[in-house]
């Protein structure tokens, strides 16, 4: 009998089109902005084309959730820091935003700059004693931080206890709520894919793939580090600040544990280390966990079984997966 | 002090647990030799290696490069220092290209204090260093990720990697371990090279052979002591070193 396998080899077009060459005609031009166009577009239409309220409010979450999973993913493939410190981002930058609004009367278009940058420097100072330990162990310390906060604000009735602070202003309507969330989310996509390709992002990938040899080469990794925990934590503290202000509440589950996990659930649905596959990752599950409502009970048992069907038969992630296909074909050859 | 002592370790002590992996060595380096250290396995050398760029702290004694002292400085502040070193097993950034590899040490202060400005182009000069290092120009050898070399190259990458530090005294860990004579017959004129540009060179090496083709000095360790330091034509007939490396009385 004859064996056989499958063979993959490049498109034509992919390899004429490789770097400055994609300029040579308008196809080639076509062929690389297509992928980058059609995500753009596809996010920016997806308002547009969801049936109701119900489900464009659903989007506005799934790009808070998408922001989450970026910055996880920023930090865990580019950096070599497994973060899991989702949950303590969102609280501290809803929290924050939260406080300067009820409190001080600030608007938001200055709450949540303040959140942003404010919550991005308090998250990466706790942080801070925690960067020397690496993998799993910088994961712990990062889960028990909102954990930590939750009780502390429980505890001593601060910020309203277990109550929160209700009342805060909220975006004036769903189409503004959109309209600035996703934007957002494209433009820090886009600018973080930017940023690990400039210089600085490849002494960061560097760290990531061998610490000690970035030692000997006179760069202070520490420093290095603190500067990527702190992009990480201020686009999470940013997700916190605008989730503060959907809701006009803040309160004790801006701390919950799924901030910190489901970050993770989405990178691996999309495609570890691609930056743009958490995003699809999150509009995947944000929106199917709520599809998934109407089993009830056994949403939790559907959603669960969905996601580790993805996980084990498409390992790779959905985004290096429509690469492959993309920029190969696979044909069949005798051995 | 001599003014032609680039680097000195004045009785250096490093014990771990009850082995004394360093046992108050002491040594002068001169500006622009090469010298060879040599020994059996587990003698010390890569602990002395270490001591000097700061990976591991000593717990005596103290060494100096040019009159600055280095114990107690992080690894990178020795390296801002000129003080560079290669890693007995290369280290590069698997999923960074060649190229890539070396912008990190472009990136870093000591380059960009001594340069000035932005170095706008560091991608070029990176491939100047590689050429210089042997990597082909007009090939796509650069491009390729440094996953994909092989280990006579990724020793050429360690190597490109301190010359772009622009150093004074490179430490060369077991630079040719691993490597096949042709290939060592082609990183000799390199190190030789360097040699000629003023660079001072520590060489720990295991192939002895080769090491003494190009050392002005070399220096004899064993159970983290020095036992010998003369030239090398010295060094072969030296009945103690025979001792150390042959276990014959």
């Amino acid at each position: 009998m004859l064996e056989r396998r499958k063979e993959r080899l490049d498109r034509g077009i992919k390899v004429r089109t490789e770097g400055i060459y994609a300029i040579s005609s308008w196809r080639g031009i076509a062929y690389a902005l297509l992928p980058t166009f059609s995500f753009v577009v596809g996010m920016l239409i997806i308002p547009l084309v969801v049936p109701s309220m119900t489900w464009q409010r659903i989007m506005t979450i799934s790009c808070i959730f998408a922001l989450l999973a970026l910055s996880f993913d920023f930090l865990a493939h580019f950096v070599g820091i497994i973060c899991l410190g989702g949950a303590f981002f969102t609280g501290v930058g809803g929290y924050i935003s939260g406080v300067l609004n009820s409190a001080f009367g600030l608007p938001m278009v200055i709450t949540i700059p303040i959140a942003t940058i404010a919550g991005g420097a308090i998250c990466t100072l706790f942080l801070l004693p925690c960067l020397p330990i690496r993998g799993i162990y910088f994961a712990i310390v990062s889960l028990m931080y909102p954990l930590l906060f939750a009780r502390v604000i429980q505890a001593l009735e601060l910020f309203g206890g277990t109550d929160g602070l209700p009342g805060l202003a909220t975006f004036p309507n769903i189409w503004v709520e959109l309209y600035f969330i996703i934007p957002m989310t494209l433009i820090l996509t886009f600018g973080l894919r930017r940023l690990v390709n400039e210089d600085f992002g490849i002494v960061l990938r560097a760290i990531k793939d061998n610490d000690q040899a970035v030692r000997a080469s006179n760069i202070n990794i520490a420093w290095y580090k603190t500067k990527a925990v702190f992009i990480a934590s201020a686009i999470g503290c940013f997700a916190g600040a605008c989730l503060a202000h959907l809701y006009g509440w803040v309160g004790l589950s801006l701390f919950a544990l799924d901030f910190s996990i489901f970050p993770i659930a989405a990178t691996v649905v999309g495609g570890a280390g691609t930056l743009v596959g958490p995003i699809l990752g999150a509009f995947i599950l944000a929106p199917l966990s709520e599809m998934l409502r109407a089993f009830g009970p056994l949403r939790v048992v559907f959603y669960s079984l969905i996601l580790a069907g993805l996980v084990v038969f498409k390992t790779e992630g959905l985004v290096p997966f429509l690469q492959r296909k993309y920029h190969q074909f696979e044909r069949w050859t005798e051995i | 002090m001599n003014e032609d002592v680039v680097l000195q370790v004045k009785s250096v002590n490093k014990s771990f647990g009850g082995v004394k992996a360093v046992d108050n060595v002491s040594f002068d380096v001169f500006k622009g030799e090469i010298l060879g250290i040599i020994g059996p396995n587990g003698s010390g050398k890569t602990t002395l290696v270490n001591l000097i760029t700061g990976f591991v702290k000593a717990d005596s004694g103290t060494v100096l490069a040019e009159g600055k002292k280095l114990t107690g400085l992080a690894p990178d502040k020795i390296a801002g220092l000129g003080v560079v070193r290669t890693f007995q097993i290369p280290r590069p950034y698997h999923s960074l290209s060649a190229i890539k590899n070396l912008v990190v040490p472009l990136y870093s202060s000591r380059i960009m204090r001594t340069v000035g400005g932005k170095l706008g182009d560091r991608d070029t000069v990176a491939l100047d260093i590689l050429e210089e290092i042997g990597f082909e120009r007009d090939a796509h050898v650069p491009y390729k990720l440094a996953s994909a070399f092989s280990e006579g190259y990724l020793k050429r990458l360690e190597l490109a990697r301190c010359l772009a530090l622009r150093p004074h005294v490179i430490i060369m860990d077991e630079l040719f371990s691993g490597l096949s004579v042709s290939e060592i017959a082609a990183m000799i004129p390199m190190v030789e090279r360097l040699q000629m540009n003023g660079i001072t060179i520590l060489m720990v090496e295991h192939r002895v052979r080769e090491l003494f083709q190009i050392a002005n000095r070399v220096m004899v360790m064993n159970f983290g002591e020095k036992i010998a330091e003369d030239i090398p034509e010295k060094i072969i007939k030296s009945e103690i070193v025979k001792q150390a490396y042959l276990g014959v009385t």
